[in-house]
């Protein structure tokens, strides 16, 4: 299936040693053309680090990265064809506008004006043509940050790296630039491999995401597989809201797992390769796909009390403790629909869950 | 509510002011007294009479600017043409202050950049390295160095022992010598400035030209030097101008043939050969070069920016 797909970059079986420090261990994966990939974890659990390896700001310590099929891990950063959208945009301050966009070019010995030609193109397509001839210190956060993806835009890069170029960006501007992100990418067709510890954007932006944590890969897949198949712990409490509940396995009939929650509560899901009877495994559960009810509605519905109504915007957020067992948080959209069915702290709710709402997670 | 606090805010700041003009002035008082009323007695030393035995006859007198500028023969009544003699030694004094400066400069320069780029808890100790000369004093310093570089010192022992030359290399009372003694004197005045701006200098600015393209070379002229530039010309300023009016160095190292115009005004102060108000008259030509040159640079630097 994935024989006419080419691969922009391939790492292999990369490491990162900072003396003593493993930074990366051995990570392997393959990031296809055309698509808006995304490294996504904690603050040092390596994705900047793996990131600076491809542009060349970091050596690789064992392992080796391939561009479009050229080993690119000896090269220095200067004979690279990637470009770089840093964190801090990192744009030189006695430069116009202009001149930053088109130093790229005009390093790869493109002529002055020519250079400048491309670089007002870039400014266009990032809607800044009439800052052209301003200093990067006049210019608003979210204009710097457009300027800092024009100029690594202008000399058609391979491969496009954006090291968190969002996180300093106010809420609505994050947003807006999430989108426009997404529009370009898919306007020139560059492979962007993007950095980010905010999942939320991860899950908006991205075609794939690999999920990394301490230095290793823990997920790797599309948004959605990430977000209901997460395939451990980590991922499933790093992206998203979850209830994590510590359940052991009782039987297993049918690909069914029977799993006792504590408190002589049981719910079934499907079971996992690596989960027999008698394992004492986690659980997670969206709190969206759960729904309250003042009767039980299923034969699974597990009893409760209600705790605590809080009102979060766009949803309601319904905490319940079972009787003798776990705590549960449940999300009901904040609309007609949803509101009117909360159910007063104190009063006793049953909890049901989707078909398929429930996962059971190797550690 | 606005206009309350910024009425209040005014009213505050005046206080501030008024608070503000008390502080600076000791500092005011120092530099009028040390600094103001000297050159203002140089300038009218400088147009007074000489004494003989050193000293002024309250008399006003062209005489020491006519001796600085003007030849009029051994007995005075020849007509006048211009005076080559100071101005020469003038001449001298600016080129080995420049040629320092652009010394220092070529030295200074990767040191600074190399302490700056040390992990940061040990820059303080190679900046403590470089200030280690200043436990010395200067005139200690020079002298040694004038042992140094002697016909029979050790850096000719040195040369001759590894077999680079035969015959020992005749450095002191050299133009080099002086050259090597303001070159050493004012080295850390370079290094110093310019590692702070180069500390304070965003390194991701390189990797970010390196990931455009742009050689190690490249980098170092199109974004570097332009952003550590006023730690550059600060430590250009704090080399060129003492240079200028020093006088140890071509004392101690240069001898009588290579002096410069300090050791010039020196001489005029000293003992009871001198003569006072031709040194005041030196000294203001000096002071006047020094102002014009700052002037050039500061309007040059103006132009510069009103550019881009």
């Amino acid at each position: 299936m994935l024989d006419h797909v080419e691969i922009a970059v391939d790492v292999r079986s990369a490491v990162k040693r900072y003396g003593d420090f493993t930074a990366l261990k051995k990570i392997s994966l393959s990031i296809q053309d055309n698509e808006f990939f995304t490294l996504l974890g904690p603050s040092g659990c390596g994705k900047t680090t793996l990131l600076r390896m491809i542009a060349g700001f970091e050596d690789v310590t064992e392992g080796g990265i391939m561009l479009f099929g050229d080993k690119i891990e000896t090269l220095p950063p200067h004979k690279r064809p990637v470009n770089t959208v840093f964190q801090n945009y990192a744009l030189f301050p006695h430069m116009s506008v202009l001149d930053n966009v088109g130093f790229g070019l005009e390093m790869l010995g493109k002529s002055v004006p020519e250079a400048r030609k491309r670089a007002a193109e870039m400014l266009e397509l990032v809607q800044l043509s009439q800052f052209a001839q301003r200093k990067p210190a006049q210019l608003s956060g979210g204009q710097q940050q457009r300027v800092a993806l024009a100029r690594a835009l202008a000399p058609s890069p391979k491969v496009l790296l954006l090291d968190e170029p969002l996180s300093a960006l106010d809420m609505k501007l994050r947003k807006a630039m999430q989108i426009e992100l997404k529009h370009i990418q898919r306007e020139t067709g560059i492979t962007f491999i993007f950095v980010t510890h905010d999942q939320e954007e991860a899950l908006t932006m991205s075609d794939r995401i690999a999920v990394m944590s301490a230095g290793a890969l823990q997920q790797l897949g599309a948004p959605r597989e990430i977000y209901e198949h997460p395939r451990n712990m980590f991922v499933a409490d790093f992206i998203g809201d979850t209830n994590l509940l510590e359940v052991s396995v009782d039987k297993i009939v049918e690909g069914r797992a029977y799993c006792q929650l504590g408190g002589n509560h049981t719910l079934t899901c499907n079971a996992v390769d690596d989960v027999g009877v008698g394992a004492k495994v986690h659980l997670s559960v969206r709190p969206e796909r759960l729904i309250l009810s003042e009767q039980a509605t299923q034969a699974e519905s597990l009893k409760g009390t209600v705790v605590e109504n809080i009102f979060i915007g766009t949803d309601i957020t319904t905490i319940v403790n079972l009787d003798d067992g776990p705590q549960f948080t449940v999300r009901t959209s904040n609309s007609d629909r949803g509101t009117k069915r909360l159910i007063a702290p104190g009063s006793p709710a049953f909890v049901n869950m989707e078909t398929g709402a429930a996962r059971l997670l190797v550690d | 509510m606005a206009g309350g606090a910024a009425s209040g805010g005014s009213v505050a700041a005046d206080t501030y002011a008024k608070a503000r003009h008390w502080l600076l002035a000791p500092s005011w008082l120092v530099l009028g007294f040390f600094v103001f009323a000297p050159v203002c007695v140089m300038l009218i030393y400088s147009f007074l009479t000489k004494e003989f035995r050193g000293g002024v006859i309250w008399e006003f007198s062209l005489a020491a600017y006519d001796q600085f500028f003007f030849d009029r023969g051994l007995f005075g009544d020849a007509e006048p043409t211009l005076q080559w003699t100071y101005i020469s030694v003038f001449w001298r004094s600016i080129w080995q202050a420049g040629l320092a400066t652009i010394l220092s400069l070529l030295i200074g320069f990767p040191t600074a950049y190399y302490i700056a780029t040390r992990p940061e808890g040990s820059r303080a100790f190679w900046v403590f390295l470089v200030t280690i000369p200043y436990w010395v004093n200067l005139l200690i310093r020079t002298v040694s160095m004038k042992f140094l570089l002697r016909d029979e010192g050790p850096l000719n022992e040195l040369l001759i022992n590894i077999g680079l030359i035969g015959d020992p290399l005749h450095i002191i009372n050299t133009n080099l010598a002086v050259q090597l003694g303001l070159f050493y004197s004012y080295l850390p005045f370079m290094v110093l400035p310019i590692y702070a701006s180069i500390e304070r200098y965003n390194f991701t600015m390189s990797e970010a030209a390196a990931d455009l393209y742009a050689t190690k070379w490249t980098t170092l002229r199109r974004i570097i030097l332009p952003a550590v530039k006023p730690g550059v010309i600060a430590g250009c300023i704090l080399v060129f101008v003492p240079s200028l009016g020093a006088f140890l160095a071509p004392d101690l190292l240069g001898g009588a043939k290579n002096f410069m115009i300090g050791s010039l005004i020196e001489e005029q102060f000293k003992g009871n050969a001198g003569n006072w108000p031709f040194g005041a008259a030196a000294s203001m030509v000096l002071l006047t070069m020094v102002m014009i040159i700052l002037l050039i640079f500061a309007r040059q630097q103006r132009r510069a920016e009103a550019q881009s």
